[in-house]
C-alpha cells in the first residue's frame, strides 16, 4: 500500500485524518451476532439429531479453524489476530449445519478443510472470495461424495429410546453407522424427486411423503428442519441491524412464486409454496448464506435481484435439475454474478443523475 | 425510464448519513464564560482559505482591539484586526493548528490588559448603504465563514448580488457532535443574528432566509424563532438531527427539496448558504462597527473538567484555554473543530483561529483507535455515505495506486465528511485514504500544468529561434540579391555585349538565395 503512516502520527493505532470518533462496529462483533442467531437452532438441532451431530459439528468447525490457521502459517502471517475476527469459525459453523447430522467425521473434517484453505484463503482470505466458502465446500462434497452426503437420518432426540450416548455418538461419527437402515429416511424433497423420476405424481406419493413439520420432526440437515427457530434467527439478525431485509425477501419470494403458479396449474408435478419454503436449505441460506457479506452485492436494489435470482435458480434446479436440493448452487451461481450486479447497479450520486452526468440545475421555489 | 426511475427512487435509501452519539450536553447548557485576557494573543495571517494577508504594522507599535493589522491579498484573502489593545512584539511564525505540527506567520501582541477598543464609531443604517457598501464593510471587519470553511463572506455576498439569489440559507445545523457554539449563540444572540440575517438580505438582494436548524437544538429553534416573529422573510426551519445535515448541500436539499448539480454552486439553484455565526459577524461589523476578533469556541471532550462555550479572543493559544477550562486527565487526542471532521492538533501550542468552532479534549475511550482489517464488503460504507458514493471501491483502488479508478468511482465528490470511516466494521481509514488520494491528484494536476507551461514556454523558444534565423536568412539573401543585381549593372556597363548573359546569371543568383531562404 502507498499510503505510508505520517511521521507525526502520535501512535501506531491513532489516526491523523478524522473521523475521530466511531460508531463501535467490529468485524467480530458483526461474526458474534450471526453466531448467536444461529446458537438456538444449532442446540435444538444437537437435541433433535443426537451426540453424532454434535460430534460432526465439532469436527467440522475444528479443521474449518485448522485450515484457516494454516494457510496463514504457509504465508508466515500470524495467526491468531485472524482467527479472532471470527470469520472461520463461522464459516465452519455454517457448512456444519448444512450437513446430514451423521454423516462420517471425515465428511467434516474435509469440508471444513476445504471451505477455509480452499475457498477463503487460496482466494485472498476475507473480504476477497468470490464465492461463499461454505456452499463451495458444501458442493464439493457433495459432487465428490454423493452417498454420505445424501443418508439423512430421522431425529432421534437426545433421551430418546435407542439414542446413542456421548461415546456411541462418537462412534458413529468415526467409525460409521450401524444398521443404517433402521435410523435413514429420506427428505421430503429427495422423496418427491425419486417418486417422480419413478413415474409416480406428487398426490400419489404425498401420501407416504414424510410430513412437513415447523419444528424440526423430520429428516434433514441441522439448519434445516426446525424452521421455526432459522427464520426467528434471521429475523433477530434483521432487527440486531447486521443484515437488511433485502436479500432474505426476496430470496423467499424467487422460490415462492413460481412455485405457487407451478402448483395450481399442476400439483401433481410441482412441490406447493410451503415444502418448498421450509425444505433444504431455503431458509438458512435466505437469512444466513445468500446475506454473506462478501459475496453478495452492496447496494439494495442489487441485493434485491441477487435474492430474487437465489431464489428462482433454486427453484428451477429443484424441479428440473438432477439433485433435489439446490440453495447450494444457486448461491454459488449468484455469487458469480454478483461482480457484475455490482456494477450495473451503483447507487445514484448527489447532484448527478443515474449515469453520473451533473444534473441540470433547478431554481428553488420561492 | 419513468417507471425504472421511480423503481430506482423508491428503493434509493433516504437514509444518508449517520447518527453519533452527540454528547452536546451538558457543555450547551452552561452558560458562556469568557476566557481571562492571556498575556499574549498570537494572530495568524492567514485564518480564512486564500492567501495570507500582509501585514501593516510594525514590531514595536502599539495597537488597539479591533485596529487593522494585515490588509487582505488577492481575491479569497481577509483582513485580520487586533484581538486586544497591547504592543506588536513580533511578526513570525508559529506553531498552525494542524496535524502536520507546519508553522505559520502571525502577529504576537503583548496585551496591555485594559483590552480598549480602537474608536469604530458607526451611526449609519445599514439599510440605506447601497449593497456593494455593506459587503465592503463586511470584508473590511475580516468576515470569514465561521463555520469551518472560512471562507471570506464578503466575497459570498458579492457573489450573491451577482448571480441573482432570492434565497439566503443559514446554517444552524451544528450537525458534528460535541459542538454547541452555534446552539449557545442562538439562544444567547437570537435577536443580533436575525438582524444580521437582514442586513445579508439587503446585501444579497435575496427575498427570504431560511434557517435550518437541527431538531436536537429546541432553545434555539424557539429563541430564534421569536426574534424573527416580526420579520416575514425570515423563516426559521427544523430539520431531522443528522450528521452531515450541515453540509451545505445536504441542508439547502433538505429545505427546499432541490440538489446542486455536481460540479456547480448553491449559487446555481439561487441559493447562498452562510452560518448562522457568520450572521453575528455580520451585525457586530455594521451595527457596532467590530472586526471580527473574538468567537464562541466549544471547549468539550471527557478529559476537560468544565467543558462549555468560552468566548476566545483569535490568537490566544489552545494552551491557555485548555487551561482556563482545566484538565482532568491527560487527553489521549487533541482535537480542533468537531470529532468527524476536525483536525489533530499536534500540541497546544496553536492558535485559536476564526473558524475553530470547538477544541476536544478526548480520552482514550473517546477517540478512535485503529487496526484496520481486511474490507468484508459489508456496505454501511455505502449506506452512510451522505454522497451516494462507494467508499469501499474507492479505497480499494487506491490501495492498489489506481487513482483513475478511484476518480471513476466518483473521489471528486467525497466531501471528506467522515460517515464512511465512521461505520466500517473493519476500522478502513477510508477518508486518510480518500484525502491522501485527492492530495496525489491536486499534485499531480499541477506537475501537469507545470509540464504544459513548460512544454508551452520551449515551444515558444524553438518558434522565435525559427522565426530569428529565417529573419537572418531573409536579410542575407536580401543582401545576396543587391550584391548581384549591382555586379550586373557594373557588369553591363564593362561589357555591353555580356550584358544579357550577366544579367541572367545574376537573376539565377538571385532565385537560388531566395529558394534558400524559403527552405529552412
Ligand atoms: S467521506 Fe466521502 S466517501 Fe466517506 S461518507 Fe463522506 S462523502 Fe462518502
Ligand atoms: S464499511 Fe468498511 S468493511 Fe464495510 S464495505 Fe465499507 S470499507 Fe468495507
Amino acid at each position: 500500500m502507498s499510503i505510508e503512516t505520517p511521521p507525526f502520527a502520535a501512535t501506531p493505532h491513532s489516526p491523523v485524518a478524522s473521523p475521530h470518533a466511531h460508531a463501535g462496529a467490529s468485524v467480530t462483533r458483526v461474526m458474534a451476532k450471526v453466531m448467536l442467531a444461529l446458537l438456538p437452532v444449532t442446540l435444538y438441532g444437537f437435541w433433535l439429531y443426537g451426540w453424532p451431530a454434535f460430534h460432526l459439528f465439532m469436527f467440522t468447525i475444528t479443521f474449518a479453524l485448522f485450515g484457516e490457521a494454516f494457510a496463514l502459517r504457509l504465508m508466515r502471517r500470524p495467526a491468531v489476530p485472524v482467527l479472532q475476527d471470527g470469520s472461520a469459525l463461522l464459516t465452519g459453523w455454517l457448512l456444519a449445519l448444512s450437513l446430514p447430522p451423521w454423516a462420517p467425521w471425515w465428511i467434516g473434517a474435509v469440508g471444513g478443510l476445504f471451505a477455509t484453505l480452499v475457498a477463503k484463503q487460496l482466494f485472498g482470505g476475507l473480504g476477497h472470495n468470490l464465492f461463499n466458502p461454505a456452499m463451495i465446500a458444501r458442493v464439493a462434497l457433495l459432487i465428490s461424495f454423493p452417498i454420505p452426503m445424501t443418508l439423512w437420518v430421522a431425529p432421534l432426540p437426545m433421551g430418546s429410546v435407542g439414542a446413542p450416548g456421548f461415546v456411541a455418538g462418537l462412534q458413529i461419527t468415526l467409525a460409521g453407522i450401524p444398521q443404517l437402515d433402521a435410523v435413514t429416511s429420506a427428505t421430503l424433497l429427495g422423496h418427491a424427486k425419486t417418486e417422480l423420476a419413478r413415474g409416480i405424481d406428487l398426490l400419489h406419493a404425498a401420501a407416504n411423503a414424510p410430513v412437513l413439520s415447523y419444528i424440526g420432526d423430520r429428516a434433514g440437515s441441522l439448519g434445516e428442519t426446525a424452521a421455526l427457530l432459522i427464520a426467528g434467527g434471521g429475523i433477530a439478525l434483521i432487527f440486531m441491524g447486521v443484515i437488511s431485509w433485502h436479500i432474505p425477501f426476496a430470496m423467499l419470494a424467487g422460490i415462492a412464486l413460481p412455485a405457487f403458479i407451478g402448483h395450481a396449474i399442476e400439483p401433481a408435478r410441482y412441490l406447493d409454496v410451503a415444502t418448498h419454503l421450509l425444505s433444504g436449505a431455503v431458509l438458512l441460506g435466505a437469512f444466513f448464506i445468500a446475506t454473506d457479506y462478501v459475496t453478495s452485492p452492496n447496494t439494495r436494489l442489487g441485493q434485491l435481484l441477487f435474492g430474487l435470482g437465489c431464489g428462482l435458480l433454486t427453484w428451477i434446479i429443484r424441479t428440473w435439475g438432477g439433485y433435489p436440493e439446490g440453495v447450494a448452487f444457486a448461491v454459488l451461481l449468484m455469487n458469480a454474478l454478483t461482480p457484475a450486479i455490482d456494477r450495473l447497479v451503483k447507487p445514484r450520486i448527489y447532484g448527478r443523475d443515474r449515469k453520473g452526468k451533473p444534473r441540470e440545475p433547478t431554481a428553488v421555489k420561492t | 425510464m419513468g417507471l425504472i426511475e421511480k423503481v430506482f427512487s423508491l428503493l434509493e435509501s433516504r437514509h444518508w448519513g449517520v447518527h453519533p452519539a452527540d454528547r452536546k450536553r451538558p457543555a450547551a447548557d452552561c452558560p458562556v464564560r469568557g476566557l481571562p485576557l492571556p498575556e499574549r494573543l498570537y494572530v495568524p495571517l492567514q485564518q480564512h482559505i486564500g492567501a495570507a494577508a500582509r501585514p501593516i504594522v510594525l514590531v514595536g507599535q502599539t495597537v488597539l482591539k479591533g485596529q487593522l493589522l494585515a490588509e487582505a491579498q488577492g481575491a479569497t484573502s481577509a483582513a485580520v484586526h487586533a484581538s486586544t489593545s497591547g504592543s506588536v512584539t513580533a511578526i513570525g511564525d508559529i506553531g498552525a493548528p494542524h496535524p502536520s505540527g507546519l508553522s505559520f506567520p502571525a502577529v504576537t501582541i503583548a496585551a496591555d490588559g485594559a483590552d480598549r477598543w480602537a474608536d469604530t464609531g458607526v451611526s449609519v443604517d445599514p439599510f440605506s448603504l447601497p449593497p456593494q457598501e455593506i459587503a465592503k464593510r463586511v470584508a473590511a471587519a475580516g468576515v470569514v465563514g465561521l463555520g469551518g470553511a472560512t471562507f471570506p463572506s464578503a466575497l459570498k455576498l458579492g457573489l450573491g448580488l451577482r448571480s441573482k439569489i432570492h434565497t439566503l440559507i443559514l446554517n444552524g445545523g451544528e450537525c458534528e457532535p460535541y459542538l454547541s457554539c452555534d446552539d449557545r449563540l442562538m439562544r444567547d444572540a437570537p435577536d443580533e443574528i436575525v438582524d444580521g440575517i437582514r442586513i445579508m438580505l439587503h446585501a444579497t438582494g435575496a427575498q427570504r432566509a431560511l434557517v435550518g436548524i437541527e431538531d436536537n437544538k429546541p432553545e434555539a429553534i424557539a429563541a430564534l424563532t421569536a426574534a424573527a416573529r416580526d420579520f416575514p422573510a425570515v423563516l426559521i426551519r427544523s430539520v431531522p438531527a443528522r450528521y452531515p445535515m450541515g453540509s451545505e448541500k445536504h441542508l439547502l436539499s433538505e429545505l427546499t427539496g432541490q440538489e446542486v448539480p455536481a460540479d456547480g454552486r448553491t449559487t446555481d439553484l439561487g441559493a447562498l448558504v452562510h452560518n448562522v455565526g457568520t450572521a453575528w459577524a455580520v451585525h457586530e461589523a455594521l451595527r457596532q462597527g467590530r472586526p471580527l476578533v473574538e468567537r464562541l469556541v466549544t471547549l468539550n471532550g471527557g478529559a476537560i473538567d468544565m467543558p462549555g462555550n468560552i468566548r476566545v479572543p483569535v490568537g490566544a493559544l489552545v494552551e491557555d484555554v485548555l487551561a482556563f477550562v482545566g484538565l482532568k486527565t491527560e487527553p489521549a487526542r487533541l482535537v480542533m473543530g468537531g470529532p468527524m471532521m476536525g483536525n489533530r492538533l499536534p500540541h497546544a501550542r496553536v492558535p485559536v483561529v476564526k473558524g475553530t468552532s470547538g477544541i476536544l479534549a478526548l480520552t482514550a475511550n473517546e477517540a478512535t483507535t485503529l487496526d484496520p482489517g481486511p474490507c468484508i464488503r459489508c456496505s454501511s460504507c455505502v449506506r452512510a455515505c451522505p454522497v451516494g458514493l462507494l467508499p469501499l471501491e474507492m479505497s480499494a483502488r487506491i490501495g492498489i495506486d489506481d487513482l483513475n479508478g478511484a476518480v471513476a468511482f466518483g473521489l471528486k465528490d467525497c466531501i471528506a465528511c467522515g460517515c464512511c470511516s465512521f461505520v466500517c466494521p473493519s476500522r478502513i481509514p477510508l477518508v486518510h485514504y480518500f484525502n491522501h488520494a485527492k492530495g496525489e491528484l491536486a499534485a499531480q494536476g499541477r506537475a501537469q500544468l507545470r509540464n504544459e507551461s513548460a512544454k508551452r514556454l520551449a515551444a515558444a523558444r524553438t518558434e522565435r529561434l525559427a522565426r530569428e534565423a529565417q529573419e537572418k536568412a531573409a536579410a542575407a539573401a536580401r543582401r545576396k540579391a543587391e550584391r548581384a543585381a549591382q555586379k550586373a549593372a557594373a557588369a553591363k556597363e564593362a561589357a555591353g555585349t555580356t550584358a544579357a548573359g550577366a544579367a541572367a546569371a545574376a537573376e539565377a543568383e538571385a532565385a537560388q538565395a531566395i529558394s534558400a531562404e524559403a527552405t529552412p
